[in-house]
């Protein structure tokens, strides 16, 4: 257990009737980190952000703020604030008033809640708007009036519930690096609850994957996504392609010239595949080799390989192409490999134009280095 | 926004109601009013028309007799004074005990919501004359509640309840909270509980968040409310008579009294108009009221 932890969630569960929303969650967030919970609908995500406010009840476990027992603590009393999905700003109040709301409960002097408030509003760039009504005011400038609001008690954690789902496309990516500006202008510690990735990817400095009311992983958004630990959360992080295979029997370790291999016999990938991943596991185990579409590369003609001495069968498989997404900055091949099994590999488009591209019906060769796959057991 | 083109099944549509409330309520009204300024007659009809021929040339004679008469009087300044207090103590008391009500079906489940609303209902397949009876027979000295109490010991003599405010007060509550709770539920029912879940996170108590954003946010039904009482309460004529005192009449039954005991057709018209004129002004107030609020929202 680290020493800085801040908050501290241990063994915290949560039943409706028999439903189990949050299935024994232990979590623990420094201070002035931004930790994003991720998780699909009904990975109990949102139910561990509203125990953390206060709305919901442990059916087990504690949580601790900054030493502080929270499980009697009423939500009103509570030194953490929530940045609402839908933002549930008064729509009777004023930008001014909404965001003073907070402050009139610690009954501070009307000089100081005007001051602070103003304050608020000049970090959100929204001063111009304090006598205007929520109706009056874009989604973007309501996001920021919600997050003065919440901001401005200082709460020692900040729970915002999908900050940015609310926006459009352009505006979200902008709001993003807004939000870790104001972040790291305040200090404040932020829990954010998402089903967006790449929300998650930009906010936080660590991250934890729920599913089923657990935390599958926790990690830095890079070793989320370069090595995920189960099948989950490899597909839910990006996308991939998952080959179920075996560890090879006798002569699972190769030595080639980068080091020691793992080899992997799988009837879905088609040809041999070796692995640098250290693998303490027995022969024979069943195992599931993830590889990133990005790091595959796709070719008409088969590949020297990279390393000299590697094998020449080894991470190499023929397939035909049978279909190619343009998206502009990349393009989707979906390649269908001997094995039957469809492949998905993605190449930037460094190069303008369109001579010599890989068309659809094409046969390739796909190839990986030995570090692209990650080998799952679970 | 451009204006959509009337066509000529929306001219029917909307033809038929206007046709309704001119047949039904202007001409009438016209009716009424002509005959507050008309003199009053031993004759039929018992009032003289204000079209009048003298010797060859014709005048129009307008009376304001009949409404400075109902200023020399005080019988009428009491009535309607009476009549105002009555309804505004009555809505007063539909909005204490309606406002619980509605917010707790507001806040019920959906299937013990439905059941909630069909008890609020319920009374109104009972004729409203049969449920004021049967406060008579409640509150009567020999009746229901005075046997009940001298049985238990509580009191040795009967109390008077019938023919005092108190039984008018119960008779209008009792029929018109319904009024109340209904426009009160409908705006209730529309609250985003997370603005209340937003304000407790901003550290207000319950009854904080329920001053400070519930109440605010219900003044339009609690508005509509008030208006759907307060107004039929005013000219409120079969509960004060059967239940009410005899010493002091409310507006709506000296109405009545002037038009069929004293068949003064100008002076019960005029008390009519005076009555119709201190309704519409709070009717009007109302409309402002929510066209300001409707206005807010666009």
């Amino acid at each position: 257990m680290s020493l800085d932890a801040y908050v501290r969630i241990e063994g915290v569960s949560k039943k409706f009737g028999d439903f189990v929303a949050v299935d024994d969650v232990s979590l623990q967030v420094s201070r002035g980190e931004i930790f994003c919970l991720l998780g699909g609908s009904g990975s109990g995500k949102t139910t561990l952000l509203r125990m953390l406010a206060g709305f919901e009840t442990p059916t087990a476990g504690k949580i601790y703020l900054d030493g502080q027992d929270l499980s009697t603590v009423a939500p009103y009393e509570r030194p953490v604030n929530m940045m609402f999905q839908s933002y549930a700003l008064f729509p009777h109040m004023t930008v001014a008033k909404n965001v003073a709301f907070g402050l009139e409960q610690e009954h501070l002097g009307r000089a100081e809640i005007g001051r602070r408030v103003g304050e608020m509003l000049e970090i959100v760039k929204l001063s111009q708007f304090a006598a205007r009504k929520p109706h009056q005011l874009s989604g973007g400038q309501r996001q920021r009036v919600a997050l003065a609001r919440s901001l401005v008690k200082r709460p020692k954690l900040l729970l915002l519930d999908e900050p940015l789902a609310a926006l459009d496309r352009k505006l979200r990516e902008h709001t993003q690096f807004e939000l870790l500006n104001i972040q790291k202008a305040l200090g404040v510690t932020f829990i954010v609850v998402t089903h967006d990735q790449e929300e998650a990817m930009t906010l936080s400095s660590r991250m934890g994957v729920m599913n089923h009311g657990r935390i599958v992983q926790v990690g830095s958004p890079t070793q989320i996504y370069e090595f995920p630990a189960t099948r989950f959360v490899a597909d839910f992080i990006g996308s991939v392609n998952l080959f179920e295979g075996r560890i090879a029997g006798a002569d699972a370790q190769v030595t080639r010239a980068g080091g020691s291999r793992t080899r992997i016999h799988s009837n879905e990938l088609g040809c041999a595949l070796e692995v640098e991943q250290p693998q303490s596991l027995a022969a024979g185990a069943t195992v599931w080799a993830a590889i990133r579409p990005e790091k595959i590369a796709i070719a008409r003609e088969a590949p020297t390989p990279p390393d000299a001495g590697g094998s020449q069968e080894a991470n190499v498989v023929r397939g035909s192409v049978k279909d190619v997404a343009y998206l502009g900055d990349m393009s989707v091949y979906l390649v269908q490999i001997e094995s039957g099994k469809l492949v998905r590999v993605t190449r930037p488009n460094v190069m303008r134009g369109t001579q010599d591209r890989i068309a659809a019906s094409e046969t390739v060769y796909l190839s990986w280095h030995a570090s692209s796959p990650v080998v799952l057991t679970e | 926004m451009s204006r959509p083109r009337i066509t000529a099944g929306g001219r029917l549509v909307a033809g038929v109601p206007l046709t309704w409330l001119f047949l039904l309520f202007a001409v009438p009204f016209i009716i009424v009013l002509k005959i507050s300024f008309s003199e009053v007659r031993l004759a039929m009809p018992p009032y003289a028309p204000l079209l009048e021929s003298h010797g060859g040339h014709t005048g129009v004679q307008v009376h304001l007799a009949n409404y400075s008469f109902l200023f020399t009087d005080p019988l009428y300044i009491r009535s309607y004074l009476y009549s105002l207090k009555v309804a505004a103590v009555s809505t007063f008391l539909c909005l204490l005990i309606g406002y619980p009500m509605a917010y707790a079906i507001a806040r019920a489940s959906s299937t013990v919501r439905s059941v909630l609303l069909m008890l609020i209902v319920l009374p109104f397949w009972t004729s409203f004359l049969l449920r004021v009876y049967a406060w008579i027979g409640l509150l009567k000295n020999n009746g229901v509640i005075n046997n009940v109490l001298l049985y238990l010991g509580v009191i040795h003599e009967p109390l008077t309840m019938l023919q005092t405010d108190f039984a008018v007060y119960i008779g209008i509550v009792y029929s018109y909270l319904p009024f109340m709770i209904l426009p009160l539920y409908a705006n209730l029912e529309k609250h985003d509980v997370t603005l209340l879940e937003a304000a407790a996170d901003l550290g207000a108590s319950p009854f904080t968040a329920f001053r400070r954003i519930t109440l605010p946010q219900s003044l339009p039904g609690i508005a509509a409310g008030c208006l759907l009482v307060f107004i039929p309460a005013v000219g409120e004529y079969v509960i004060p008579s059967l239940l009410g005192r005899t010493d002091q009449l409310m507006i709506g039954r000296v109405l009545s009294d002037e038009f069929f005991e004293n068949r003064d057709w100008p002076v019960a018209s005029a008390v009519a108009i005076l009555m119709l004129l201190l309704l519409v002004v709070p009717i009007m107030l109302f409309q402002r009221l929510e066209r300001r609020e409707v206005g807010a929202h666009k």
